[in-house]
C-alpha cells in the first residue's frame, strides 16, 4: 500500500479534532493531578499515623495497577453504584487520580529536601506556621519541582490514547475510526505518531529549560 | 447461578499471559537497554547517533502509538506478527529506550578515577567496562529498572486493546458475559498490584545481592 498525500490532507480535520480533545484531556488531568498530588502529599505527612498509612497504601495501589483498568473501573463499575460520568469526565478524573500519585512523590520529595536547619531557624525567628511555610519553605521548595512535574505531564500526555478505550474521540480513536471507515491505516496511524513525536520534541527543548532553570530534585 | 469459578479460571488465564509479556518484555528490555545506553557512550560518532535516534523515538512517541503502529501498519510493509509478538516488541522496545537513559547516567556516575585506575592497570576498554564500571554501576541502576519493569507491567494492559488474551482482555470477557462489573475489575486490580509488589521486592532482593561486596565502594 502506498502512502497516499490526498487522504492525508483529507483527514487532516479530524485529527485535528481529535488532538484538540487529547490536549484538553491532557490539562485538565494536570491540573486535577496537581490539586490530587498535593492532598496525597499532605495526608502523607501530617494526618495522623493510620490515616497516613492508608494514604501511602491507596498510593502504591494507584501507582502498581495500569491506568486503563483504573479507567475501566470508573468507567463500567461506578455507574453500576449510581454514578454516571460522561466518557470524557471519567478519562480525566482516572488520569488525574494515577498521576496524582506521582504528583505526591514529587511534593513530598521536594519538601523534605528543604534542610533542617530552615524548619529550625524559621521557629528561633518566631514564625508563625504559616508564616514558616509561605516565606521559607515553600519558595525552596517548589523551583526544583518544576521539571519533575513537567516530565509527568508529559508522560501523561502520553498516556491520553488510552481514552480511546472508554470511547474518548481522542485523537487516536479519531484514526481508528477513519482508518477503519476507510480500510486505509498507514496514513492515520504514522500521522498519530508523528503527532506526538513532534510534541514531546517540543517539549524536551522545554523540559531541558526548565531544567537548566531550577536545579533538579533527584528522585528517590 | 453464574459460573465464577470457571469465569475466575478464566482471569488467571489471562493472569498468565500478563506475566509472560512482561517478563519477555523484560527481557527485551534489558538487552535493548545495555545495548543502546552503552550505544550512547560509545567512542564512534555513527553508533552515538542511531542509539540517540532509537531513545529519542521511542521515548517521544507513546507505547500505544507504538503498538497499535506495529499491529495495524507492519502488515502492509509485509511484516506479520502475532499479536503476542507485537506486544513484546513495542513494549520491550519502548521500556528499552527509558532503560537505556538508565544505563547511560550510571555508567557515566561511576567516578573518573576509576577510569583512570583501569587506564593505569592497562585494562582495555572492554575489560575495564566488564570488570570494573558495569559491576559498579549495576548497583545503581536496579532501583530505577524496578520502577521501569512495574511500567512494563502496566503497560501490558493495552496490549487487550490489540485482541491479546491478557488479563484485561479476559476481565472484559467476564464482564461482557455476567453483566457484572466490580467482582472482574477488582480481582485484576488486585492482581496485578500483587504482581507490583512481587517485582519491587524481587528487585530489592538483586539489589542486595549486586551490592554485596561494595560495601564501602560507594554510599
Amino acid at each position: 500500500m502506498e502512502w497516499d498525500w490526498n487522504f492525508v490532507w483529507q483527514i487532516m480535520p479530524t485529527l485535528l479534532e481529535g488532538l484538540k480533545i487529547t490536549i484538553l484531556a491532557t490539562a485538565l488531568g494536570a491540573a486535577l493531578a496537581a490539586v490530587i498530588g498535593l492532598v496525597f502529599a499532605i495526608l502523607r505527612m501530617t494526618a495522623p499515623k493510620p490515616l497516613a498509612r492508608a494514604t501511602s497504601f491507596v498510593v502504591e495501589f494507584i501507582r502498581g495497577t495500569p491506568l486503563l483498568v483504573q479507567l475501566y473501573f470508573i468507567f463500567y463499575v461506578l455507574p453500576d453504584i449510581g454514578i454516571r460520568l460522561p466518557a470524557l469526565l471519567a478519562g480525566v478524573i482516572g488520569l488525574g487520580l494515577h498521576y496524582g500519585t506521582y504528583a505526591a512523590e514529587v511534593y513530598r520529595a521536594g519538601i523534605e529536601n528543604v534542610p533542617r536547619g530552615q524548619w529550625e531557624a524559621a521557629k528561633a525567628t518566631n514564625l508563625t506556621g504559616r508564616q514558616t511555610w509561605i516565606h521559607v519553605i515553600l519558595p525552596q521548595a517548589l523551583p526544583p519541582m518544576i521539571p519533575a512535574l513537567a516530565n509527568y505531564l508529559i508522560a501523561m500526555f502520553k498516556e491520553t490514547p488510552l481514552l480511546s478505550a472508554i470511547t474518548v474521540l481522542e485523537l487516536m480513536n479519531q484514526a481508528k475510526s477513519v482508518a477503519n471507515s476507510s480500510y486505509r491505516y498507514i496514513e492515520p496511524m504514522t500521522l498519530v505518531g508523528v503527532f506526538f513525536l513532534i510534541m514531546s520534541l517540543i517539549s524536551v527543548v522545554f523540559l531541558r529549560f526548565l531544567e537548566e532553570r531550577y536545579a533538579r530534585v533527584e528522585e528517590r | 447461578m453464574t459460573d465464577w469459578p470457571g469465569y475466575i479460571g478464566l482471569i488467571l488465564q489471562g493472569a498468565l499471559v500478563t506475566v509472560e509479556l512482561t517478563i519477555m518484555g523484560s527481557a527485551l528490555a534489558v538487552v535493548v537497554a545495555f545495548a543502546a545506553g552503552l550505544g550512547r557512550v560509545s567512542r564512534f560518532m555513527a553508533v552515538r547517533a542511531l542509539a540517540t535516534a532509537y531513545i529519542e523515538f521511542f521515548r517521544g512517541t507513546s507505547i500505544f502509538v507504538q503498538l497499535f503502529w506495529a499491529y495495524f501498519v507492519l502488515p502492509f510493509a509485509g511484516i506479520t506478527l502475532t499479536p503476542l509478538q507485537t506486544g513484546v516488541l513495542a513494549l520491550g522496545l519502548n521500556v528499552g529506550a527509558y532503560g537505556a537513559e538508565v544505563v547511560r547516567g550510571a555508567v557515566k556516575a561511576i567516578g573518573r578515577e576509576q577510569r583512570e585506575a583501569c587506564i593505569a592497570l592497562n585494562l582495555t576498554r572492554g575489560q575495564a567496562m566488564r570488570h570494573v564500571i558495569l559491576p559498579q554501576a549495576l548497583s545503581l541502576m536496579l532501583p530505577t529498572f524496578g520502577n521501569n519493569a512495574i511500567e512494563l507491567l502496566k503497560g501490558t494492559a493495552v496490549v487487550s486493546l490489540i485482541s491479546l488474551t491478557d488479563m484485561t482482555f479476559q476481565a472484559q470477557v467476564v464482564r461482557a458475559q455476567t453483566g457484572n462489573t466490580l467482582i472482574p475489575f477488582a480481582t485484576i486490580l488486585v492482581l496485578y498490584f500483587l504482581m507490583a509488589l512481587a517485582i519491587s521486592w524481587g528487585m530489592r532482593w538483586l539489589e542486595r545481592r549486586v551490592t554485596r561486596g561494595l560495601d564501602g565502594v560507594r554510599t
